[in-house]
């Protein structure tokens, strides 16, 4: 009697320790938008998984650690089709328990996602929107940028091409909107750093096939007559988000001069030719994974991921409130092979980095160049500061 | 009569002569794919020694008959015979092996493998691996206990230092730490672990028994911003009272009060320095620096910095013995 009752308890306390075995488990949301937009070059078209292919080695690396934890990840991916609604897909991911959405979609859609969310309590990651009024006019409380602002990547042009004293800048502006707000972005840098525009041009898009077999031979005849007769100069800069030009002005205009913006010399957050500071393990990781080169929405989509994996190891907790105070707390850091640790500036939840100068080959430079100086972080030179800044966070 | 004055005098006038315990240190280039070979009485570079791709780790063997150097571009270990200064031989290594450390008898090697979250472990008798641990992402810093019964692998991007139980090859524990650690060191008598985290800025202090951060040694340079003190490479003297931190880009060596974990001083060295290695009676500490590729020697006793020896590219590991 008393072997059979001792054995039903041995039998009890094993069922405990297994359940007690199970990890505690984090679901994040992956929301992408519904295109991806064609680009100029070949070899530039972004591939079906640009972005969350990131975030999925994000979710290995967070779970590697996350066995030493007993914790969890896993990631649950939705694509927008033409004309979805964000908010409901946003929604079905919450209704699915997922305590994080990391977000690559267009700024309108993007802030009504965040705010459907936020009553249930989930915190929005935006990967991929540039749009400086989400920083500042529209910034939300419960939305994280880890993508860099526009005036982040402008800036981060402006202290390069000053520094080399390239300080003269034609400046040539796409017809669209997007490509406004980059010539927006960019008159503010050169205002900030010390940069002259000697002249503005305004390249129509008027519509027609970007690619056809003859391509070159009217190019490379269109593109120094549209240059030509231009004040002297050092740099022509192309605001170009929609790619209509950008990419063909580069050893076309009429005057031999580099071309930097849209094309030539490019601000981004990574590159494929990243190498410093141990990228190239994490350059490797991803080759092996996705069997193609990392991409700077890749990277900003891991990087996100690994913000919510660095939160829940280190607080050792999935409860979302916890998570965000660290997340906005003084104690939190992240590294993402970029030389320094990477924080989020309190006043609208953008992530401070640094920002690569690539010229599709190689890392040219990274700013914030040297001798810019900032009193709390030197990261701080690049965008909108907080003393300047339209953000109310409540 | 006069001859045995000859002889005493020829005798003296030898030991006056011998070199007082010569060292020689071996440096790992990372980018010129060579080792410089130093000579510690003159302070100069005496051979440079072409090896494999991308060389990091770098240690003798115990005997001191070899010195292994992890090429981690072609996936192996190389060892240079220290009598020819020749590579002679490869080990298996893992993939892509970066730091390495050998067991007190010098039978048993263990292996960072960077790319592969692993930890290899190599028979160096036979030539041939034995087994591996599965640890966090990136491994690097590798540490034995001085009892030979645990060994430490710290990764990377997991953050955390991992406790090996060298028996049974199983993790016993894990203890997590500042962003990106790069290198951990145990004191001499086994009661405290050292990890050095690059980005986040500190040395955790643990205590090997109880896995727990009992301190975080923390720097502050005037007029140098915060971002550019990043520790990475650790030595603690013998008797444990002192220790060296470099701090790479901030292209200073601290030194620390061992018992109480402050700063004592900063010494300026070469640019963005990373490891470092005492001579075997610790009364030179040689540290490299990767950008301005040299060596930096200090005065241990002295604290000071007296010379900067040219080496190759990108100098990484250093490794010193007798001669």
């Amino acid at each position: 009697m008393i072997r059979l009752f001792l054995g039903l308890v041995g039998l009890g306390a094993l069922g405990a320790s297994a359940l007690a075995a199970d990890p505690v488990e984090i679901g994040i949301g992956y929301l992408r938008r519904a295109g991806v937009k064609p680009t100029l070059s070949l070899v530039e078209q972004p591939a079906a998984s640009d972005g969350v292919a990131g975030a999925r080695l994000a979710i290995e690396d967070n779970n590697t650690t996350g066995r030493f934890l007993n914790q969890h990840f896993t990631l649950e991916e939705l694509r927008l089709k033409e004309g979805d609604d964000a908010t409901t897909a946003a929604m079905s991911l919450v209704d699915r328990n997922m305590a994080f959405i990391i977000a690559d979609l267009p700024a309108d859609a993007l802030l009504k996602a965040a705010d459907t969310v936020r009553a249930r309590g989930v915190v929005v990651f935006n990967a991929g929107a540039i749009d400086e009024r989400l920083r500042e006019e529209d910034c939300r409380a419960n939305l994280i940028h880890v993508a860099p602002s526009r005036s982040m990547l402008a800036d981060a042009l402006a202290q390069y091409l000053v520094w080399k004293q390239w300080k003269r800048w034609l400046m040539v502006v796409g017809s669209h909107e997007e490509d406004k707000l980059y010539a927006e972005a960019l008159r503010r840098a050169a205002l900030r750093f010390g940069a002259k525009i000697v002249q503005e041009r305004v390249f129509e898009d008027t519509g027609g096939a970007r690619r056809t077999d003859s391509g070159v031979t009217l190019l490379q005849r269109q593109m120094p007559v549209f240059t030509q007769q231009v004040p002297a100069y050092d740099i022509l800069v192309a605001a170009d988000e929609s790619e209509v030009f950008a990419s063909y002005l580069p050893y076309r205009t009429w005057d031999p001069r580099p071309v930097a913006g849209s094309a030539g010399l490019v601000p981004k957050s990574w590159d494929a030719a990243q190498d410093q500071w141990g990228a190239v393990q994490m350059q490797n990781r991803f080759l092996k994974l996705n069997s193609r080169h990392m991409t700077a929405l890749d990277m900003q989509a891991w990087t996100a991921a690994r913000m919510i994996g660095e939160a829940v190891s280190r607080v050792n907790s999935v409860d979302r409130r916890t998570l965000f105070d660290f997340l906005k707390g003084p104690d939190f850091s992240i590294a993402a092979f970029k030389g320094q640790r990477l924080t989020l500036r309190p006043w609208n939840l953008q992530l401070r980095q640094p920002i690569l100068l690539v010229d599709g080959r190689m890392v040219v430079s990274v700013s914030p160049q040297e001798g810019f100086l900032h009193q709390v972080s030197e990261l701080d030179t690049l965008g909108v500061d907080q003393p300047e800044t339209k953000c109310k966070l409540h | 009569m006069w001859y045995r004055c000859l002889i005493v005098g020829t005798l003296l006038w030898l030991a006056g002569n011998l070199p007082a315990g010569a060292f020689i240190a071996y440096v790992s280039n990372e980018k010129s794919n060579t080792v410089s070979v130093i000579d510690t009485d003159k302070w100069v570079v005496i051979k440079t020694i072409k090896v494999g791709q991308r060389p990091r780790g770098i240690e003798f063997t115990r005997d001191g008959k070899f010195v292994m150097v992890a090429v981690g571009d072609d996936d192996t270990i190389q060892m240079i015979d220290t009598g020819t200064q020749e590579v002679t031989d490869t080990l298996p290594s893992g993939p892509d092996p970066e730091l390495f450390i050998q067991d007190k008898a010098g039978k048993i090697l263990y292996v960072a493998n960077e790319n592969d979250n692993t930890v290899t472990v190599i028979d160096l008798e036979k030539r041939a691996r034995m087994g591996d641990v599965q640890v966090g992402v990136e491994p690097e810093g590798m540490a034995l206990s001085p009892d030979g019964r645990v060994l430490i692998n710290t990764s990377e991007t997991t953050n955390m230092a991992h406790f090996i139980d060298t028996e049974t090859r199983q993790i016993v524990a894990n203890v997590l730490v500042d962003s990106r650690p790069r290198f951990a060191e145990f004191k001499n008598d086994g009661s405290e672990l050292w990890v050095s985290s690059e980005i986040g800025g500190t040395v955790s202090v643990i205590d090997p028994a109880r896995h727990l951060v009992t301190t975080k040694i923390t720097f502050d340079i005037p007029g140098l911003r915060k971002e550019a003190i990043q520790p990475v490479g650790i030595s603690i003297a013998a008797d444990g009272k002192t220790a060296f931190i470099a701090l790479g880009p901030a292209n200073r060596v601290a030194v620390i009060d061992a018992a109480s974990h402050q700063v004592i001083k900063y010494l300026l060295v070469g640019q963005r320095v990373w490891h470092l290695a005492f001579t075997p009676d610790e009364k030179w500490l040689l540290v490299t620096n990767g950008i301005s590729n040299d060596v930096s020697v200090i005065d241990v006793a002295a604290l000071k910095v007296i010379k900067t020896i040219q080496v190759g590219e990108l100098p990484w590991g250093i490794t010193i013995a007798k001669q």
